[in-house]
């Protein structure tokens, strides 16, 4: 039985990419497209999702994640309140489960979750109240769903059919939750070749029997890539047992113009951002024409528009997808 | 109750090759015989063995009895009794406690508390260096003296092979036996799961198996240029059976456990995020598994256990990575050690070697006797009874299993140890 997926097939969460049909992350690209334009306008709301209240609850610190789920909740026409918990109660020792049980007496519709643990968005969405929804937005290492659903969006829009793709996904996959969720959304939308890249010890030892193939020289990995992207390197990883130094890492795995060169004439780049520039990625292919991270946002906004209201049960109008 | 008949048992007693119906004739602290004569069993309390066997009382090498220290999780009463009540009938506190059992007065409160108590006998490992730390040996002598049946590393990793190798020496020179869980504490520090798909997956801080395998090879040779006596606790992957095999052909007089959970689940029991299946050594691959139960069978692991870590619910009411790690374990000891036989992993001979007599040569301790005047030591169970294990049916504080809704066959109707004696009430 699957926690996130009622017996209509709908998402009554969304925590994890694994295990969802091809066709509800289809559906929800498609929802995207037609929550894309009211995005771009950002001065029209849509009243879908008016009279609920979503919570944002963030035991992480976050900025650009928090602020997208914030502004596709206010789109969508929901109350929104937000609350960093990292600062509040559970620094005075309350359990999580009595945070919880707090905010429910609230009568929220929806938690948007981000947790430093894997599973807390698992944890949380067996433990509320019936009829509240958890939106996983980053647990731990473990999954980062609408980030990869708004990079499935993305390539979908530059390129036509997953199935000719290869994907390269460079860096530090150990400690990534974006590029857990990332090769679950490619796969199952039948991508063509997965590729992880980088430093054993950044890559988890059994990364291989998720059905991709593992580089550690950056230039083969990228050779004819169609997409690239570019994780984030933490900066406690740079130094000590996992990577000798920043310079050297860029060296290796620094996505540069030459490299770049290596792969298709039309591979884009993405990054989930935030950016460490001259580390993992040179400014001149950050801020290059092979450069679509900076749409990934925007994307990021609708998609998240579409998951709340497909969570919510609220009917996405077809509408004139924007150019 | 003075003195006890139990009649028309199938008495099963491997080691002085009995496994026939019998009646046995016992008072608290003293049998009175085997098959007596009705002049001898005239007034006795009748209990009915017919259709039960009657076994020596399992014991446990690995049993927290979480005092003291973390006595809401529970204590000294109620995790002995526990142990009784599931037909084992000695228990052994490693030494992790809080604080650690590296002093006297710690193991004269546990020793007293536990004399004070109505269950299992508990035995004390007292610790190998203070506060396990990594700087100085604990006072291993009078550790001895207090009542430590041995000292160990439980549960904690030394680093220091210098300490080790020293303390090892020391325990030799006092003919002390060591009780070592090989961990190795930097590799793997911090994980929560065993480093594999399914940590990959999930995204778990992972515990390779190098974490143990490595300690392990560098202990065994410490225990061969040492000479001390020395048992190995809790192995987890099919590498370390086979490092363990490679040192017993080599004539090492070394002993092993495994912990019960790790000989039935798998590293894909942790799925999805199930905090009841976090545990410390992790449960690794389908494999690694069925090793240990290969070297069950084989006899090149000597022992299990239940390793017993009892916790409040609220320990364990945590996303995975931060819930406490252990699973309660006396209740489900025998039941699923019965389970084994009925699977034909062990005959019940080898599941009684492994879970009753493997584990008294461990600790030093007397094999059940049923001759007049041998100290009473056995538990009555029904073997084809079965229950669900759950809340109602477990007697220990600590609810935490991952067996958790399992149907588990046995029920154990009498257990008695020493001058203590528990009967179920029918």
């Amino acid at each position: 039985m699957s926690l996130q997926l009622a017996p209509d097939g709908r998402l009554k969460h969304l925590l994890t990419i694994d295990g969802l049909p091809r066709k509800l992350i289809e559906d929800l690209l498609d929802a995207t497209d037609s929550l894309r334009s009211v995005a771009l306008r950002g001065n029209k709301k849509l009243p879908l999702l008016r009279g609920r209240t979503i919570i944002n609850l963030f035991f992480e610190a976050s900025t650009r994640t928090r602020t997208t789920f914030e502004l596709a909740a206010e789109r969508l026409s929901a109350d929104v309140v937000n609350l960093d918990v990292a600062s509040s109660s559970t620094s005075k020792g309350e359990s999580l489960l009595d945070t919880l049980a707090t905010l429910e007496a609230m009568h929220c519709d929806m938690f948007v979750v981000r947790h430093p643990d894997s599973g807390a968005a698992h944890f949380i969405a067996e433990h509320v109240a019936p009829g509240v929804a958890v939106l996983n937005a980053g647990d731990g290492r473990h999954a980062h769903p609408t980030q990869a659903l708004l990079d499935a969006y993305t390539i979908r829009r530059h390129k036509q059919r997953f199935e000719d793709l290869t994907i390269a996904v460079v860096g530090d996959v150990l400690h990534s939750r974006v590029a857990r969720s990332e090769l679950r959304a490619f796969g199952i939308l039948g991508a063509g070749e997965l590729r992880v890249i980088g430093p054993r010890t950044l890559l988890p030892p059994s990364i291989e029997e998720l059905g991709v193939r593992v580089y550690t020289d950056m230039d083969a990995g990228v050779a004819d890539a169609d997409v690239i992207i570019m994780l984030r390197l933490q900066r406690e990883r740079m130094r000590g047992v996992f990577l000798p130094s920043e310079s050297e890492y860029f060296r290796r795995y620094g996505l540069t113009a030459e490299r770049l060169a290596l792969a298709k004439p039309d591979c884009i780049v993405m990054h989930p951002g935030p950016m460490n520039r001259g580390i993992e990625i040179a400014s001149e292919v950050a801020d290059g024409p092979q450069s679509v991270i900076l749409e990934q946002v925007s994307n990021g906004l609708a998609v998240r528009m579409a998951v709340m209201s497909h969570i919510l049960g609220a009917q996405v109008p077809q509408m004139e997808a924007s150019a | 109750m003075s003195r006890v008949l139990i009649r028309g048992a199938l008495v099963r007693f491997p080691h002085l090759s009995i496994d026939r119906v019998a009646d046995v004739l016992f008072e608290p602290g003293r049998v009175l015989g085997l098959d007596p004569g009705p002049a001898q069993a005239r007034g006795a309390e009748i209990i009915d063995g017919r259709g039960r066997w009657l076994i020596p009382g399992l014991v446990d090498l690995a049993t927290r009895l979480r005092e003291p220290g973390a006595t809401h999780k529970g204590d000294i009463r109620s995790e002995a009794t526990a142990a009784l009540l599931n037909g084992i009938t000695h228990v052994v506190l490693p030494p992790d406690t809080r604080p650690v059992v590296d002093s006297t007065a710690v193991v004269e409160l546990i020793l007293r508390r536990a004399r004070e108590g109505r269950g299992a006998t508990v035995h004390v490992i007292g610790a190998l260096t203070c506060g396990l730390g990594e700087d100085s040996l604990a006072e291993l002598g009078a550790l001895r003296a207090a009542g430590c049946i041995a000292v160990g590393n439980i549960g904690r990793a030394i680093g220091n092979s210098n300490l080790l190798r020293r303390a090892l020496q020391y325990a030799a020179s006092l003919d002390l036996p060591v009780h070592l869980q090989a961990l190795d504490p930097w590799i793997g520090a911090g994980g929560v799961a065993h480093e594999g798909r399914v940590a990959a997956l999930q995204g778990l801080a992972g515990i390779p198996e190098t974490t143990e395998t490595l300690a392990l090879t560098r202990d065994l040779m410490l225990v061969e240029e040492t000479g001390v006596r020395a048992h190995f606790a809790r192995l987890s992957c099919a590498r370390s059976v086979a490092i363990l095999a490679d040192a017993k052909a080599r004539g090492l007089k070394v002993t092993a456990d495994v912990a019960m959970p790790n000989v039935y689940l798998n590293e894909h029991d942790v799925l999805p995020f199930r905090s009841a299946a976090h545990l410390m050594p992790p449960l690794r691959t389908v494999a690694d598994r069925d090793a240990l139960q290969a070297g069950l069978s084989s006899g090149v692991i000597d022992a299990l256990c239940s390793d017993h870590q009892p916790h409040d619910a609220d320990a364990k009411l945590k996303p995975f990575p931060s819930a406490e790690p252990g699973a309660s374990g006396v209740d489900s000891f025998l039941g699923l050690g019965l389970k084994l036989v009925g699977e034909r992993l062990l005959s019940v001979e080898s599941w009684l070697e492994r879970c009753a007599l493997a584990p008294r040569r461990i600790l030093g301790l007397p094999a059940p006797q049923l001759e007049p005047g041998a100290v009473p030591d056995f538990a009555l169970l029904d073997a084809a009874a079965d229950r669900t294990l759950d809340a109602s049916t477990m007697v220990s504080r600590g609810k935490n299993t991952p067996f958790y809704g399992w149907r588990l066959p046995g029920r154990v109707d009498l257990a008695t140890v020493a001058d203590r004696l528990w009967v179920r009430e029918s």
